[in-house]
């Protein structure tokens, strides 16, 4: 019995959210602490990769925010993801596709995939 | 102080309550079996011997299997002693995880993993010589000088230099207890402990 999983199944690493993978288009509600209060703040962008497992499960998004490309690395276990809601599942050709940060404009779309 | 036998998992990491991304080693301990009750009258002094893993018969020698027969079971792989702890314990009692709980620091005993043969700058800390250039050649991992020269003309013991590195008994003191899950015997404590994956650990409350 592999007991590491065993301990990542204790916190419910994989049932919190749901499953999404590189090419999708996903939102984080994001928790943020200003001082005593806490607000909710959304991220949109795609999936570029997935890394790790169980409880050190990572996943680095990219949106381009007014020209600018902004990536985030979040681990999927973070107490201060909310809420993770998956917009949209993307057909790629492999699971790190790092290839899109050349890419711009209308280069950069990715085609849906089919469920 | 109250302990048990664990073997290590491996690591991981968890959030804790604050938010913090917080290292941990998974350790599985016990459950262990009283295999001897040590008392003043009899040993001159108190003590709880626990044994854990249980291993073939067939593996172990007559005087093995008649110790652990006293306790009715099986001979076990690993035995440590630990000093009489309150709470009253009869032979062959078995003692597990629960004996620890959240918030309790403990100290964590293991065999560091071996290195081999290795320079004075992996196994003492020494800088070596930190320029590759201005006349130096091959001493990048040198220990430079061993002493002075005619007084006293020789080297004092003790003085540290290469050799086998690792394989040493490391105890590591006061680690936090983050987690306990029962079900399968597992604790989560705060940080490293010493030794490779599924080495034998001392776990002291």
């Amino acid at each position: 019995m592999d007991l590491m999983k065993v301990v990542a199944d204790s916190y419910n690493v994989e049932t919190k959210h749901p499953e999404f993978g590189a090419g999708d288009t996903i939102t984080v509600h994001y928790k943020i602490k200003e001082g005593n209060k806490e607000r909710i703040q959304q991220f949109r962008g795609i999936v570029i990769q997935v890394k790790g497992t169980g409880l050190t499960k990572t996943f680095t998004m990219r949106k381009m925010s007014s020209n600018v490309g902004v990536e985030r690395i979040l681990p999927i276990s973070s107490p201060f993801i909310d809420k993770i809601e998956v917009n949209k599942y993307g057909r790629v050709r492999r699971a790190r596709i790092y290839y899109l940060r050349e890419l711009t404009g209308k280069k950069a779309r990715i085609k849906e995939r089919r469920r | 102080m109250a302990g048990l036998i664990g073997k290590k998992i491996g690591m991981t990491s968890i959030f804790s309550a604050e938010g913090k991304n917080v290292p941990c080693t998974v350790i599985e301990a016990g459950p262990c079996v009283v295999t001897q009750v040590k008392t003043v009258d009899k040993d001159g002094y108190e003590a709880l011997q626990l044994g854990f893993v249980d291993k073939k018969e067939k593996r172990s020698n007559k005087a093995q299997v008649g110790h652990f027969k006293k306790a009715g079971t099986l001979p076990k792989h690993k035995v440590a002693e630990f000093s009489k702890t309150n709470g009253d314990y009869q032979l062959g009692d078995e003692i597990n995880v629960e004996l620890f709980n959240d918030d309790t620091w403990v100290d964590v005993t293991g065999v560091s993993k071996g290195k081999g043969f290795q320079g004075v700058v992996k196994r003492h800390g020494f800088a070596g010589v930190n320029d590759a250039t201005h006349g130096q050649h091959n001493r990048m991992r040198a220990p430079g000088s061993l002493g002075a020269s005619s007084y006293p003309s020789r080297v004092f013991k003790g003085m540290r230099m290469a050799g086998r590195t690792g394989g040493d008994q490391v105890k590591v003191l006061s680690l936090r207890v983050m987690k306990i899950i029962p079900e399968s015997n597992l604790i989560l404590v705060k940080g490293s402990v010493p030794g490779p994956k599924g080495g034998y650990l001392i776990i002291e409350k």
